[in-house]
């Protein structure tokens, strides 16, 4: 067969693909300018006729302690008496609430909402540059590089403050050599609950006592990390709250009168544990103030705010410290920290209310205007508008200053609106978009997939046709993009890499389009008859039949925020639709029972039909078994689902928390128990299914992985789970034994997995062969080989001849898994091979399993019973795919070659997708199962690869195994023909040999069969790059639409690799196939 | 060529139809608090208790039902509990479906029903008045060459309309528009019933203007 051809048709399908959505991506995830200027003492003037330094003068506070508590929700920090039966998190640090009843002039804690994204590298940069974050910082999450913009850090080091910080090493990173001094520990290791914090306590008071120091940073992590790891409803969580309480108050008790305490958290956290999206339960944390002397004017008032947002922190620290509100800052400040109008003087020092806030509407005016100096993205109505409110605000308080009455109080709340407005329109706008970006990336994904359709319409010419006819659209493609990089360095001196690969991507589509057409109306002079099908594609009647008006639902379902809230539950719905449309569209045809006798034998209608009722009959109760474990399969399925946060009343399924989360020993041991059963089932039923057919006799390395690499790896994967789900604080003396099994358990399964996979890859065949001796062959009935006689052809022709001839007789032995050799008496063939039936699927299913069983390690231990569904389910739709196609076959309904019709293809598709939820996953950010890179590597990572492709494959798994798992649609109906009719007519069975004897169809429809998953997958990708595109600007794009794309377009990504992986496995075993054969031959023949 | 029977179905429809329109009009009238959405369950028993009485008088009126071999009353109550039993087995197997397509198992297992009842009702009891209790022959009128009259015909466009009907509206469920119709299972009974009058309408109509290609294989 042609490999090379199929191969690399997939591959410019796909990297066709992967163009429209990179430049698609590019101009729909938001970017914001980064303003470089910092502001300086300069800037900050006061209106009066003094024109004293800012800097120079006395500040309120001369120094300032943020203790910052990762995940520090507004829940843990409130205190309610009347509550008797608090949660593990609830009523753990009383102190805040006590100290702000019991000193109202020297405390206050409120809710301090954060802006979505919430992680903490985005919240860090939120909380000191004082800014709005955009999307697109989420995946810098990993490698967190230095700010640049001016931040509070920058600030106070510039007016010679020392900044003496100790916890988590983000900020190490992103405030590199800025510190007089500097503690930090590692953070990336989420199940280590102890060391930031112990670091940072066994510098913390002392540091506090000693005077080396103006303003201190700690930030604990162990909140957070016993959040990831246990959930915070867990005992863990209350003693590390607890633990915090005391920290609390020591530090309480240690500071100075001039000094100002900040206790805070950077986000909230979910339910789970978990943060990163913009729920209410992720963005509200807790604020705590603080000073031994009295701060506020009186007790709280009516004047409050409910809410801080988090951008206040930077000009309200700023001005209490006495330097410049950071340039880029769109904080306004917290007013109830400094004292009204004409209070200021004798004890109190520093700026009064008003004062403070016009220094802050200056600050923020003037970052408006560079701002929109540089980048044209605010609305200039609204700039308009904004200007003028500051214009005749700040003439307003310029006249009342001079002329030395006092403002009045209105103009305080209108400079405040004034801020409010500033930061709202900030917030609206920097949703800022490439709309030629996300055209041409649209534009070329939707050519994408009508090629992709296209491709999987005219495989059979495509791959006739020398090179897949792909040579001039890849030379078209190179010659666009270099000549586009060349035009744009000519005119701009420049070049940008986006526009390069769009000409060539556009280029390369049209010349495909319009030799497609060439090609579709050739056939038809050709073959004469045969050619009219490519003719009349593309009409609605053909397009608009049930198999794939189920991905056009699929599609629309997209577009709606609700059902992409609902998606598991919307997938599962159409795939049960279309799984019943099967058998009742054999019905429809007449072929699921037997016909009746009276009216169709007396008319005549069917000529004569090879089929006897038993078999029909077998084929029905095969098929409608298969559609009861599929259906079955996919109820069970809707059990393991995750929970969004908008789905209000939905409980999260209990096999996702991982077994060390669970407190009930008894439950913990059932649901272990339920896995490892599970497990077994799994590796039991791949190796009885290869059993079956013959494929263990061998000695090959697939025979060997089969054999022993996958039973231990199964052993090894039950073990580490018992391992990890052991709790801490039992066997305290195995622990070093447990530590080292929490090591090398996952590792040695790791290491098994790259083995098996590596001997499959090595060694595919499965082929035992047992040689008769020479002298039975020579007896035998069939004629000697022929090729004796005429000497003086080459090596090469003889193998062409003699292929057949051999073949001819293998097939006369061909028996799988039992040992019962030819038929005929004296005429024992020269050669007899077991397992040559299944010699392209046996490899494809122990790789396929392989992989599952290690995607499986990647997950918590409950998702084994998922898996097990997962291969129950994929073994009913090979089956129903199979008798459906041996029902068809059975009336000579069908024999398109190996053509692998729509339906089964947007069922296999859609159960990728069903699975994906079904694993537990969801398309949110929060959802990601960090835990996955931690396995195998519990004391963190050094790089970022690793982990990174670690969670990929946690997330994707459903994708990835259904993408290596494609082929196996081609091969099975092959496989089962033996139960089939067609065994019966005498003939022998061939099964997958047949593909052997028409390379030219294997490869045509290998790649039908690939085109057609990928334009299932690409149909879905485009449905929701257009939902993005069309709704950029609903409410719900950032929460739904936008992640919902992200996961879609690296679910395709991931799917076309695995894919690749699987196509390029089947030609790996079709090229041993061909050595063997060629191997054979000589051996037989002398 | 078929005209006698286009007649007599179209006007056994139009009085199942205005049967069905009574059902929900007549109990508004009768019945303080009666309305379609705020007790759904009891328009939903009313409307397949009219369509099952009176499609099984128009049927045996108009003698659609298969002829009885034997005429021994032992024979007749045996079919109509054969009825019985398989019209009950039909809410089951419905009930069945209905639940793994994803209806709640336990919460609202009365409200499943009700729509597996109504389901049954526009449905199988059709199947059972035109053919009897006979699955084979169910199975049988449910594919291309299956028909063996008008009536047959006339039955897999009703049933096909019901059934789409029903899978369509289940649609608007999860959408967030918190109307009164999205409660289930009114979304799904409201779809069932539109899809059988659409039925209703269109089984003598398609009849009517393929009457040419129409030919059936004698019994």
């Amino acid at each position: 067969m042609k490999g090379l051809p199929v191969l690399s048709l997939l591959l410019w399908m796909s990297s066709m693909f992967f163009v429209g959505l990179y430049l698609f991506v590019g101009g729909f995830l938001l970017v914001r300018l980064e303003v470089n200027r910092t502001s300086g003492c300069e800037d900050v003037l006061h209106p009066g006729q003094d024109l004293v330094d800012f800097c120079r003068a006395q500040p309120r506070f001369r120094r300032a302690v943020l203790l910052i508590i990762d995940a520090l929700k507004i829940d843990f920090a409130r205190f309610d008496p009347n509550n008797t039966m608090p949660r593990p998190y609830q009523n753990k640090l009383p102190v805040l609430q006590e100290t702000a009843s019991s000193r109202p002039l020297q405390s206050r804690l409120y809710p301090f909402r954060a802006d979505p994204p919430t992680t903490t590298m985005q919240r860090i940069k939120g909380f000191t540059t004082g800014s709005l974050p955009t999307f697109v910082d989420v995946g810098n999450n990993f490698a967190s590089s230095a700010i640049l913009e001016d931040n509070l850090i920058h600030q106070l080091g510039k007016e010679g403050k020392r900044v003496v910080f100790m916890g988590d090493d983000t900020w190490e990173n992103l405030f590199p050599k800025k510190f007089h001094r500097s503690l930090p520990f590692p953070s990336f290791n989420v199940k280590d609950l102890h060391t930031v914090d112990n670091g940072i306590l066994q510098h913390l008071y002392n540091t506090i006592i000693g005077d080396d120091w103006d303003v201190l940073v700690a930030h604990f992590l162990g909140v957070d990390h016993c959040g990831h790891r246990f959930g915070p409803d867990h005992p863990a969580m209350a003693d590390k709250l607890t633990q915090m309480d005391g920290v609390i108050r020591s530090v309480m008790d240690r500071l100075q009168n001039d000094t100002l305490l900040v206790v805070m958290g950077d986000h909230g956290m979910t339910d789970t544990g978990d943060h990163g999206g913009e729920s209410q339960k992720e963005t509200d944390a807790a604020i705590f103030l603080y000073s031994p002397s009295p701060i506020f004017p009186g007790p709280p008032t009516q004047n409050e705010p409910d809410v801080v947002p988090q951008t206040d922190l930077v000009p309200t620290l700023a001005l209490l410290l006495g330097v410049p509100i950071p340039y880029s800052s769109v904080g306004q400040v917290l007013l109830p920290l400094f004292p009204p109008h004409g209070q200021t003087g004798g004890a109190v020092r520093g700026l009064s209310q008003l004062e403070a806030l016009w220094i802050n509407a200056k600050q923020v005016n003037r970052f408006l205007e560079t701002y929109s100096g540089m980048a044209k993205d605010i609305p200039p109505e609204s700039l308009l508008q904004l200007k003028d409110q500051f214009s005749r605000l700040s003439s307003e308080y310029l006249s009342s200053v001079g002329e030395g009455r006092s403002p009045s109080q209105q103009l305080a709340s209108s400079l405040q609106a004034y801020l409010t407005s500033v930061r709202d329109t900030c917030r609206s706008t920097w949703a800022r978009f490439n709309p030629l970006k996300m055209a041409a990336g649209l534009s070329i994904l939707a050519l994408a997939c009508l090629m992709c359709f296209l491709l999987s319409e005219l495989s059979v010419v495509l791959v006739r046709e020398v090179g897949g006819g792909l040579k001039v659209p890849v030379v078209a493609a190179l010659a666009a993009g270099v000549g586009v990089a060349a035009a744009q360095l000519l005119s701009q001196g420049f070049m940008e890499l986006t526009w390069c690969l769009a000409a060539g991507a556009f280029s390369s589509e049209l010349l495909f389009f319009w030799r497609a057409r060439r090609l579709g109306s050739s056939p038809v002079s050709k073959n004469g008859t045969k050619g009219v099908k490519s003719g009349g594609w593309l009409t609605p009647r053909r397009l608009l039949i049930p198999p794939l008006l189920v991905p056009l639902l699929r599609c629309a379902s997209l577009l709606s925020d609700s059902y992409v809230i609902a998606e598991g539950r919307v997938v599962t719905f159409l795939l049960f639709s279309l799984a019943l449309y099967i058998p009742v569209h054999l019905n429809w045809d007449g072929l699921l029972l037997p016909p009746s006798h009276d009216p169709l034998k007396s008319a005549g209608l069917l000529p004569s039909p090879a089929l006897s009722p038993s078999t029909v009959r077998k084929e029905s109760s095969v098929l409608l078994s298969c559609l009861g474990l599929l259906v079955g399969s996919l109820y069970l399925s809707l059990s393991f689902h995750g929970c969004r946060e908008e789905q209000g009343s939905c409980h999260p399924s209990s096999f996702l928390s991982p077994l060390s989360r669970f407190q009930d020993s008894q439950l913990k041991n059932i649901h272990y128990i339920l896995s490892v059963l599970s497990l077994g089932l799994w590796t039991y039923l791949l190796r009885r299914c290869l059993c079956h057919y013959g494929n263990l006799n061998s000695s090959s390395g697939t025979v060997f992985t089969a054999r022993w690499v996958l039973p231990l790896l199964s052993v090894s994967l039950g073990l580490h789970w018992a391992v990890s789900a052991t709790p801490e604080d039992s066997f305290r003396n195995l622990g070093e034994l447990i530590r080292l099994a929490q090591l090398a358990l996952p590792r040695a399964a790791f290491c098994l997995l790259g083995l098996g996979l590596a001997l499959i890859w090595l060694d595919p065949l499965t082929v035992f062969v047992k040689t008769r001796a020479a002298a039975s062959s020579r007896s035998s009935s069939l004629p000697p080989p022929r090729y004796r006689a005429s000497t003086g052809i080459s090596p090469q022709a003889e193998l062409h001849h003699l292929i057949p001839q051999i073949y001819q007789r293998m097939r006369r032995s061909l028996e799988d898994g039992e040992l019962s050799g030819g038929g005929e008496a004296g005429g024992r063939p020269t050669v007899e091979a077991y397992g040559l039936g299944s010699v392209y699927s046996a490899p494809v299913l122990l790789f396929w399993g392989l992989l599952g069983v290690g995607l499986l390690l990647l997950h918590p231990e409950g998702m084994a019973v998922a898996f097990l569904l997962l291969l129950l389910e994929m073994g009913a739709l090979l089956h129903i795919h199979a008798s459906s196609t041996t029902l068809r076959g059975l009336h000579g309904a069908y024999s398109d070659g190996f053509c692998v019709p729509w339906t089964p293809v947007v069922l296999w598709s859609l159960a990728a997708t069903q699975f994906f939820h079904a694993t537990g996953h969801l398309p949110t950010f929060p959802s990601i199962q960090w835990g996955a890179a931690f396995v195998g590597f519990p004391d963190g990572h050094t790089g970022t690869v690793l982990p990174a492709s670690l969670v990929t494959l946690n997330t994707f798994a459903s994708q990835i195994l259904f993408a290596v798992g494609c082929p196996l649609l081609l091969f099975w109906p092959l496989l089962c023909e033996v139960r089939g009719g067609r065994g019966e007519e005498g003939e022998d069975a061939v099964m997958e040999m047949r593909l052997r004897e028409n390379p030219q169809q294997f490869s045509s429809a290998l790649l039908q069969l690939s085109t057609r998953y990928l334009f299932v997958h690409g149909a879905q990708v485009f449905a929701s790059v257009c939902a993005a595109a069309i709704l950029r600007r609903h409410l719900m794009v950032w929460k739904v639409f936008a992640p919902k794309l992200m996961f879609e377009a690296s679910g395709f990504l991931v799917s076309c690799v695995f894919l690749l992986i699987g196509v390029s496995l089947v030609l790996r075993v079709d090229l041993a196939v061909g050595r063997w054969f060629q191997r054979l031959i000589p051996e037989s023949s002398r | 060529m078929w005209d006698h029977e286009i007649r007599a179905m179209a006007s056994s429809h139009a009085i199942i139809a205005a049967s069905v329109f009574m059902a929900t009009v007549l109990p508004a009238v009768l019945l303080p608090g009666f309305s379609v959405y705020g007790s759904h369950l009891l328009w939903l028993y009313s409307v397949s208790g009219a369509v099952t009485a009176v499609s099984v008088a128009v049927f045996w009126l108009l003698g659609i039902t298969p002829p009885t071999k034997k005429h021994t009353l032992g024979y007749k109550l045996s079919r109509l509990f054969r009825s019985c039993l398989y019209f009950f087995l039909s809410c089951l197997f419905f009930h069945t479906v209905v639940v793994l397509y994803g209806a709640p198992l336990i919460e609202s297992a009365l409200e499943t029903f009700s729509l597996a009842v109504l389901l049954t009702s526009l449905t199988t009891l059709r199947c059972l008045c035109v053919l009897g209790p006979n699955v084979q022959a169910w199975i049988r009128v449910f594919s291309r060459h299956g028909a063996m009259s008008v009536w047959d015909t006339c039955l897999q466009i009703t049933v096909a309309c019901t059934v789409v009907g029903a899978w369509v509206g289940a649609f608007p469920i999860p959408l967030d528009w918190d109307r009164p119709w999205q409660v289930w299972p009114i979304s799904c009974s409201l779809g069932a019933m539109i899809g059988f009058l659409t039925g209703l309408v269109a089984a003598p109509a398609w009849i009517h203007y393929h009457r040419r290609q129409l030919t059936y294989k004698c019994k």
